[in-house]
């Protein structure tokens, strides 16, 4: 697992580094930063796909989800006057409360999680319209939340101590909130993932759901705790979205965000068959799409082409991974086959 | 004179030898049976003779022409044709369709479309020579197992079969349809087809062949002609000198107090019989039965995968309820599935992973996962149960069958078991690794634990059991004690005949 994140990460670097080399641009701090907060945006919700994903399942209704709960987080401060604390509240709450739902028509009522979700990309991208009657939401002149928006959308200079230190003066790269609250969320889906018990539980429904029944795991409570962290995880990033955007149109806003978070989780490693997944990998995957999109912008592509160009760099990506898992089972057949000789007769087959 | 010729065949892999130079000619019209324990080269022996594996070496002559290499194109070329214990037909299809697939008569013009009337006519003589009781248009999912396997055998006739192979046919069958199958192969015979007939029952192998060859360890030990095919000469050649040194016999009696009582239980499957079974302590009690008597039911109605519609099940005699396997677990209740690769393992995980996967807060600390502890005790099962990998941190997938049965194993005997339920403990695996499941079965049970062990191998039943239960359609027809045991005692229960 560690090896393909490595992989990636050496992909990363390629393609910056090309992209660097065609256009100084890419290095500047401005564009470096703007990046990083596409990256924290994207990458929280991504997260969250990944939980789903890991069990075996697929939430399509991310995009669409984002633009609804956008929209009803917006109405809340600005028309209806309620504290944005309760509103934050509010919405991860919601968000949660669509994932429960999701996960008892997939487990309770047999559904499969591509028609369950798929139903809700279309209900939750109606609602919105008819909620803002196809208007577009935003804040009115001259009202604002000063500290929601130092929260969400603000921008800090922490490399610059760092860089006077060295003794370097000028501009230095902003962190913009969005990344540092991927980085946080990023470590403990981490550790719950990778080490907790919960963790290992996903990972075992995802690998086989049967075998993990029959070791005593409640399997449906699992894959229903998945798509609640997946709800919870969007409605966080919707908040940040819409601090970001500071407008949404609910026809537009979000869409095609659940193809990035499914884009990002299958090139950090995630197979759609569930069972394998990390958490490092997804966020690599979530800057390696936000690079292209960069790419894409600064290499004076057609930014009709912006999607071709991803589509294209992910099969690619994919496909060399396979080539190379192919190649590293193998070799790894050929060395049991040489240490173990008569023990695994299957296995050389 | 024979059609089909195997010379000196012979199938290495590395380090083991799954055919050793055997020889074995078909006659036309001759009904061959072939039998040997599992793991002794009868499907080996068969994937060549399908030209699915390439042996190491022999040659395979058909009409006296060496075919080499012999591939599945030449195989259904040269007439021979399988009858699988899993059936390979198309629910959704009738009959017709299903012996005509892929090669459909057309009523020609621009769309192909099928021509059903000539399909029907095709098919039509083919079921009145097996005489079966259904016709072309009867779909396959309104069929009976039996009606389904006479279906196979149509297909097979279709394709001008010279030789069909049935691997265990009767496996499933009631007892009138297993003789319409020996009358359906004695037709074949007056027809000049051959058969090969694989069973481990050995009443169905002499009624109805002309000549037996048995396997032993890929060798073959012998053959019987029609006249020397009896019980005892076929258990002779098939286990070798060494049959008991496989099972571990019993201690003296040593039986303690009523571990698992099952008192009126209902499953799903059965609901209109009621079972009542108990499982004392250092026993271990097998249950016998035919396939779809109940026997895995009851066992994932005690371990709570089914629901248990009524009566009640006490542990050590304390009543208790049993809703998900989680609670049959935290209360020492096991389970060895019957399937392993399905129910039993994470294929794609890892040994340590498999193993610790039901008890994984006793690795962890503040709900996170030690993985130390978990390598440590993967590591200490590996070595008591002779788990045969690289490492434990090998997938599970990548081992043969005993071993991954022991990593099923290495699962459960982490934690402290009171009752343990095998389901086939030793299908699909090796005489060796047999025998080392045995004993780790009889060590449990002279540590007070209660085992319930299902199968449907006789021999294993009668060399393991110190008791028997018999099942029969959802219910218990009888309890057999060691002095009773006889492969025709647990039958007679099997079938629903009292013994006398």
């Amino acid at each position: 697992m560690f090896k393909k994140d490595l992989g990636l990460l050496v992909l990363i670097i390629v393609v910056g580094t090309a992209v660097a080399l065609i256009n100084h641009r890419f290095l500047l701090p401005g564009n470096l930063s703007n990046t990083a907060n596409q990256v924290g945006l994207f990458g929280l919700f991504s997260i969250g796909e990944a939980f789903v994903i890991i069990t075996g399942g697929i939430e399509l209704s991310v995009g669409s989800l984002i633009a609804l709960l956008g929209t009803i987080f917006i109405d809340l401060i600005v028309n209806h006057d309620i504290n944005w604390g309760l509103a934050v509240i509010a919405i991860i709450a919601a968000g949660c409360l669509i994932g429960i739902a999701h996960g008892l028509l997939i487990t309770r009522m047999h559904l499969q999680p591509f028609v369950v979700t798929l139903c809700g990309l279309l209900i939750y991208r109606g609602v919105a319209r008819y909620y803002t009657q196809d208007a577009t939401a935003g804040f009115g002149f001259g009202e604002s939340f000063p500290t929601l928006e130092g929260l969400t959308a603000g921008r800090s200079e922490l490399l610059a101590p760092l860089a006077r230190l060295v003794g370097y003066d000028g501009p230095t790269i902003a962190i913009p909130h969005s990344l540092i609250a991927l980085v946080i969320v990023a470590v403990i889906a981490g550790v719950i993932l990778h080490r907790s018990i919960f963790g290992r539980y996903l990972f075992a429904v995802g690998k086989n759901e049967e075998a993990a029944r029959y070791s005593g795991i409640d399997s449906d409570r699992i894959v229903v705790s998945a798509y609640i962290v997946c709800g919870g995880l969007t409605a966080v990033a919707a908040i940040f979205i819409a601090m970001y955007t500071r407008s949404i149109s609910p026809a537009v806003h979000g869409s095609f965000y659940e193809l990035y978070a499914i884009a990002a989780a299958v090139l950090g490693g995630c197979s759609l068959r569930g069972g394998e997944g990390s958490i490092l990998g997804v966020v690599l995957g979530t800057i390696l799409l936000q690079v292209l999109q960069n790419l894409v912008n600064l290499l004076g592509i057609p930014s009709s082409l912006n999607f071709a160009v991803m589509g294209t760099v992910i099969l690619i990506g994919v496909l060399a991974d396979q080539q190379f898992l192919r190649y590293r089972q193998r070799s790894a057949a050929e060395r049991s086959r040489l240490q173990t000789g008569s023990s695994v007769p299957e296995a050389a087959e | 004179m024979s059609f089909l010729d195997l010379i000196e065949i012979a199938k290495r892999y590395p380090g083991v030898v799954a055919l050793d130079r055997v020889t074995l000619s078909v006659a036309p019209g001759e009904v061959i049976g072939l039998i040997g324990e599992n793991g002794a080269g009868k499907s080996t022996l068969m994937k060549v003779l399908g030209g699915v594996i390439e042996p190491s070496a022999g040659t395979i002559r058909v009409d006296g022409v060496e075919r080499r290499p012999f591939t599945v194109p030449d195989a259904i070329k040269a007439g021979i044709a399988f009858v699988h214990q899993e059936l390979n037909l198309f629910d959704n299809l009738d009959a017709a369709a299903n012996v005509f697939i892929g090669r459909e008569p057309l009523a020609g013009g621009f769309l192909k479309l099928i021509d059903r009337r000539k399909l029907n006519a095709l098919v039509q003589p083919l079921l009145d020579r097996l005489g079966v009781d259904f016709r072309p248009n009867t779909p396959v999912a309104e069929m009976s197992l039996a009606q389904r396997q006479l279906l196979e055998i149509v297909k097979a006739l279709s394709l001008d079969a010279r030789l069909v192979i049935m691997d265990e046919p009767t496996s499933s069958l009631t007892i009138a349809e297993t003789e319409r199958l020996m009358r359906v192969i004695a037709g074949l015979k007056a027809h000049g087809v051959s058969i090969i007939f694989i069973s481990h029952r050995l009443n169905e192998v002499q009624s109805c062949a002309d000549r037996v060859v048995v396997l032993r360890d890929g060798r073959l030990v012998g053959e019987l002609p029609r006249t020397e095919i009896t019980h005892a000469a076929m258990i002779r050649l098939m286990i070798g000198r060494d049959l008991k040194a496989i099972y571990i016999p019993p201690a003296a009696d040593r039986r303690q107090e009523t571990t698992l009582e099952i008192s009126g239980v209902r499953t799903t499957t059965y609901p209109e019989n009621a079972i009542s079974i108990e499982v004392r302590g250092g026993e271990i009690l097998g249950l016998a039965g035919l396939v779809g008597s109940g026997r895995t039911e009851l066992a994932r109605t005690v371990f709570g995968i089914d629901p248990l519609l009524a009566g009640s099940v006490k542990l050590n005699g304390e009543p208790i309820v049993i809703r998900t396997p989680r609670e049959a677990i935290d209360r020492g209740i096991f389970l060895v599935p019957e399937d392993r690769k399905r129910a039993g393992l994470l294929l794609d995980d890892s040994i340590a992973g498999n193993i610790s996967l039901p008890n994984l807060r006793s690795y962890a600390r503040a709900l996170l996962v030690r993985k130390e502890a978990e390598l440590d005790n993967a590591g200490r099962q590996k070595q008591r149960l002779n788990i045969k990998a690289p490492a434990v941190t090998v997938e599970v997938g990548t081992l043969s069958g005993g071993n991954q049965q022991k990593v099923v194993l290495a699962k459960w005997l982490s934690m402290q078991p009171k009752v343990i339920i095998f389901d086939e403990p030793t299908r699909g695996i090796d005489v060796g690794a047999k025998h080392e499941i045995y004993e780790i079965m009889r060590s449990l049970a002279n540590a007070g634990v209660a085992v319930l062990m299902i199968s449907s191998d006789m021999e294993e039943v009668i060399g393991v059991s110190d008791r028997i239960a018999v099942m029969q359609e959802g219910r218990i027809s009888g309890f057999l004690d060691r002095s009773e045991f006889s492969e025709h005692n647990v039958l007679q229960l099997a079938v629903g005949v009292r013994p006398n």
